[in-house]
């Protein structure tokens, strides 16, 4: 320090002129400020910062902000002394620095003090963790597929990419063809063992006398290198090898020999027999694999000369729709060098191909699960999307309840604040008071924890029951880990939920609000808690109204004009029975009207078909088919815009005529787009000329998220796909009884596969219907979440305008003008929500979904506000009760005490 | 204890403490040795000082009252005890004595 004279120094007078503002804001330097009350011991502490602040101020005033504030930092570190600096053992330990014992015994009071605070917390909080522990356990399962696997780190999965014609887009399969698998492991170094899988075995297996329908796989011996499923019985290296093995599971061994050693049994299929080689144990449920049986890939040979019909020539570089191959890289192989040689491969391949391109990749094994769903996929694929969706809407609710606690703490500070004055008086420093807020909100939390797994068990079990790809797809089941990923989930959140309120409280000056706790600055907290409000409320109109808008465009699909009627229309699978007696039996009975065949039934998103090309050979376009009688279209009552039907020839006479629809004339200029002229022109589809005899109005062959191909009907009296039966209205329950009876006759194996139209149609749209369940669930969550808290805001609101209600009422304010002043408040919060949700809706809605859709109906102004009407009435109505409650209250109580 | 025998600083500092009466916290004692001594007097070392002669037990202190100035935090105020004031005392009283011993001529004639 400078020597000091008692009167004022002559440059006093300079510096006197500085702008007082810059010395009155100019503070110490917070780090040197900061290291001293780190260092110095408590009992010195208190005079030094005094000494040394006002040492800086006189410096401050005479000499500058700069030099004031370099004079503190230098002084600071002068004091650090062998007197002044704390020794070890008089610092805190951090076990009474973070006080648990003493945050957790007061939360516990506060919880159950203030027990309508407690509750909607810990409800909103339940409610909404239960939702966020079942997206945890879906991840943890899909985390967990193939997790039984060794060497599952060096699995792949060879998949292909497909471009059919230089300007259509490419498909991604999960398949690739034979060739690949045979090439990867003659010309690719650096992999331990290669395992071919293939689609397609499936049959009524014959056992003695029995006969019982089985599917399975077939696969090579290096199947059980790469895959390390145990078996009980048999030897992996060689039960693959031989023609005509069979290795089945533990389940199908019991289904088709019971309890007796099913070893060296003989399976018949058709007309050939496979011997049992081996049993594998169950294969688990969270695998992307799953059979009944293993054929050996070796059988298919034998099978292929006799059975020529079988889907071409299986050892084509093309045919990559039934065939799978994965690879076991060996353990010092690198993924991206075997990549370039695949590309090198398809490359080659690719040269000798004329229109199609093909390019194989390596998927990892544990990316399959979850991932984009590519074609063709072997197992159950959880779309990634659908998993951020799920995990996003969570999220939603989750910070929704964790508003309601934020906005529910700082509402209530009146009551509180004083508390935590106190507190700072006796001694809590800032890091305490959060300690304790934090503490309390965890805890509560956890309390939530508690019962929102009790709310996950049941959960659970609606969730798989949803849609039977759910309940393929997942186990749900708990583990030692899964729960500590839901107890660290209740920390987050009550980390979350808790960190506003700690803050705000922690800033709390004790003087102030002891001397008037009403002064405190909550207020300046307002706009804070009414944009929470605002975020909740927008989140829950936006899921209501999406419900809602969904809702109606669901059922616009399910009612819309295909172009033909479905109505009491029975599609019959025949699984591969022939159909002459079973019709001639059904047209017998007295409730079936009319009968026809087709070989699938359009409209349900399964498409069929070909190329077909005109009079210009070098234009081909592909078009949709359906090979149907001649009853086909006046029982679904097509429209005709000219030409006739096809009239009935017999089984195996040549194929001549098609039908068409409007849009293949106009695609293909036939006859100049007029339907009328078109007839009796000629078309190739395939390899097959054929006679356009009539043209239909344009009718929907596939789902309304795609738009109207070109469709060609071709005639077969015997398609063997399906049976469409129109069934008459009266006694739907007999006339489906009898049809059982008569598909008993023909089939003892196969249990009767028959469907309403209507009722498949609706299936074809289940995503839909799924989608809408749970969007409406999160829905109800998110309001009823909002809600609870509108409900606590209100409850604390009024709390603080008791007295102001009171003297109003003393002044003469009638009650319906009481309600409407105490409420406007919360309705323009819910009108600002509005304001954003319903646009934002809209445009997604309009914009995003329905741009899918080329055939939806519009979105009505009705059902926009629907949602609206609904969620403001609920709010209404909480409002309404509390300050009617308020405002019923006597003002000679409540003025009284004071 | 440390032996008694003040240093030349410590008995300064212990005799601001003293003239200070009821306003002998740090700052204020730095300013009026600064003032009387004519030298410049670090606020660390009168610190140190006044911690010393607290251990020696020849001042008390306490804190006073949280004004609005200092950050709001109090002032340590020092006192005298009673053997801070002997000691002073005696200090004194050999400084007398010595004093006394030294002829006037003498003294005239080394200024």
């Amino acid at each position: 320090m400078k020597k000091k004279k008692t009167a004022n120094p002559p440059t006093n007078e300079k510096t006197a002129n500085l702008p007082t503002n810059e010395q009155k804001t100019a503070h110490p330097p917070k780090w040197a400020a900061r290291f001293l009350a780190m260092y110095c011991r408590p009992e010195l502490l208190e005079d030094l910062q005094g000494d040394l602040t006002e040492i800086f101020e006189r410096n401050l005033k005479n000499r500058g902000a700069f030099i004031a504030r370099l004079i503190y930092m230098i002084d600071v570190l002068k004091f650090f002394r062998s007197y002044t600096v704390r020794k070890p053992s008089i610092t805190y330990p951090p076990g009474r620095r973070l006080m648990l014992a003493s945050y957790v015994k007061t939360s516990g009071r506060v919880i159950t003090r203030n027990k309508l605070f407690s509750a909607i917390n810990i409800v909103g909080m339940a409610v909404s963790m239960s939702v966020a522990l079942l997206v945890i356990a879906v991840v943890w399962d899909l985390r967990s597929y193939d997790n039984t696997l060794k060497n599952k780190q060096r699995i792949y999965r060879v998949v292909s990419t497909f471009t059919p014609e230089a300007n259509q887009p490419p498909m991604k399969l999960a398949s690739t063809s034979w060739k690949a698998g045979t090439l990867i492991r003659k010309q690719i170094p650096g992999i331990e063992s290669i395992a071919f899988l293939r689609r397609q075995f499936s049959g009524d297996a014959r056992i003695g006398a029995n006969t019982v329908p089985v599917s399975g796989l077939y696969a090579n011996e290096g199947f059980f290198d790469v895959f390390s499923f145990p078996l009980a019985k048999g030897s992996a290296g060689t039960a693959l090898k031989q023609p005509n093995s069979v290795v089945l599971t533990e389940s199908t061994a019991t289904k088709l020999f019971g309890h007796a050693d099913p070893m060296g049994k003989v399976l018949k299929f058709d007309t050939v027999n496979y011997t049992v080689t081996g049993v594998l144990e169950d294969i688990p449920k969270l695998s992307h694999i799953h059979f009944e049986m293993l054929v050996s890939l070796s059988s298919i040979k034998l099978k292929d000369q006799n059975n020529p019909t079988s889907d071409g020539d299986i050892m084509d570089w093309t045919n990559i729709f039934s065939n799978y191959v994965y690879v076991l890289l060996s353990k010092n192989s690198d993924p991206a060098s075997f990549s370039a040689a695949l590309n090198r491969l398809s490359e080659r391949q690719n040269a000798a191909v004329a229109t199609h391109k093909i390019s194989l990749s390596l998927q990892p094994l544990k990316s399959i699960s979850i991932g984009r769903p590519m074609g063709n996929e072997i197992g159950p694929v959880v779309n990634v999307i659908m998993l951020y969706t799920l995990a996003g809407l969570a999220l939603i609710i989750l910070l929704s309840a964790c508003f309601n606690y934020t906005n529910l703490s700082i509402a209530r500070s009146l009551r509180r604040s004083r508390e935590v004055g106190i507190r700072k008086l006796i001694g809590a420093r800032r890091g305490q008071v959060i300690g304790q807020f934090i503490a309390e909100s965890v805890i509560l939390a956890l309390l939530s924890l508690a019962f929102a797994f009790c709310i996950f068990l049941l959960l659970r079990g609606q969730f798989l029951s949803f849609h039977q790809i759910l309940e393929n797809a997942f186990s749900l089941k708990l583990s030692p880990q899964l729960v500590i990923w839901f107890v660290l989930l209740a920390i987050v959140v009550g980390l979350i939920a808790g960190l506003l309120p700690a803050l705000f409280y922690s800033k709390i000056n004790a003087v102030q609000v002891l001397k008037n706790a009403s002064s405190l600055k909550v207020f300046r907290h307002i706009s804070l808690r009414k944009a929470l409000v605002v975020i909740q409320y927008t989140f829950s109109l936006i899921f209501i109204t999406a419900t809602i808008i969904g809702y109606y465009q669901y059922k616009g699909f399910l009612r819309f004009d295909l172009g033909f009627s479905t109505d009491n229309i029975l599609n019959i699978r025949m699984q591969g029975n022939k159909d002459e007696y079973f019709v001639k039996e059904l047209a017998a009975l007295p409730g079936v009207k009319k009968i026809s065949r087709s070989v699938i039934v359009s409209s349900l998103g399964s498409q069929y078909g070909s190329n077909m090309k005109f009079k210009n050979p070098a234009d081909s376009a592909s078009v949709d088919l359906n090979y149907i009688d001649e009853n086909y279209l006046p029982l679904h009552t097509y429209t005709f815009l000219a030409g006739r039907n096809f009239t009935h020839r017999q089984a195996g006479a040549p194929e001549t005529e098609t039908i068409v629809n409007e849009r293949l004339i106009r695609r293909f200029n036939i006859g100049h787009g007029d339907p009328e002229k078109a007839i009796g022109e000629i078309v190739a589809i395939g390899s097959q000329k054929l006679t356009i005899i009539g043209v239909l109005k344009d009718f929907h062959y596939g789902t309304l998220d795609s738009d109207i191909d070109p469709t060609a009907l071709r005639y077969s009296a015997e398609p063997g796909g399906y049976i469409n039966v129109k069934v008459s209205a009266a006694n739907i329950p007999a006339t489906m009884t009898s049809i059982e009876a008569v598909w008993k006759g023909i089939d003892k194996v196969h249990p009767l596969d028959a469907k309403f139209y209507d009722d498949q149609i609706e299936q074809a749209y289940s995503y839909f219907s799924v989608m809408l369940k749970i969007i409406g669930f999160f829905g109800l969550l998110a309001v009823c979440i909002s809600s609870l808290g509108l409900f606590g805001m209100v409850i604390y609101t009024m709390e603080k305008r008791v007295k102001e209600i009171g003297i109003r009422k003393v002044l003469g304010a009638n009650d319906g003008l009481l309600v409407y002043l105490l409420s406007k408040e919360f309705l323009l919060l819910l009108f600002i929500s509005a304001l954003i949700a319903l646009p934002v809706t809209w445009l997604f809605f309009e914009k995003l979904i329905l741009a899918k859709f080329p055939y939806h109906q519009p979105i009505q102004i009705g059902q926009l506000f629907t949602g609206l009407f609904i969620v403001a009435g609920i709010a209404l109505a909480m409002i309404g009760v509390q300050t009617l409650k308020i405002v019923r209250l006597n003002p000679a109580n409540v003025l009284k005490n004071e | 204890m440390k032996g008694t025998n003040l240093g030349e600083f410590e008995e300064l500092v212990l005799l601001t403490v003293a003239s200070l009466v009821n306003n002998a916290y740090s700052v204020a004692i730095c300013d009026e040795l600064s003032e009387h001594a004519d030298r410049t007097v670090k606020l660390g070392v009168v610190h140190a000082v006044l911690n010393r002669l607290e251990e020696k037990g020849l001042v008390k202190s306490e804190l006073g009252q949280a004004t609005a100035t200092r950050g709001g935090k109090r002032k340590r105020f020092y006192f005298l005890t009673g053997v801070g004031k002997a000691s002073l005392v005696r200090a004194k009283d050999i400084r007398d004595q010595l004093w006394q011993k030294i002829p006037t001529l003498t003294l005239n004639r080394i200024s």
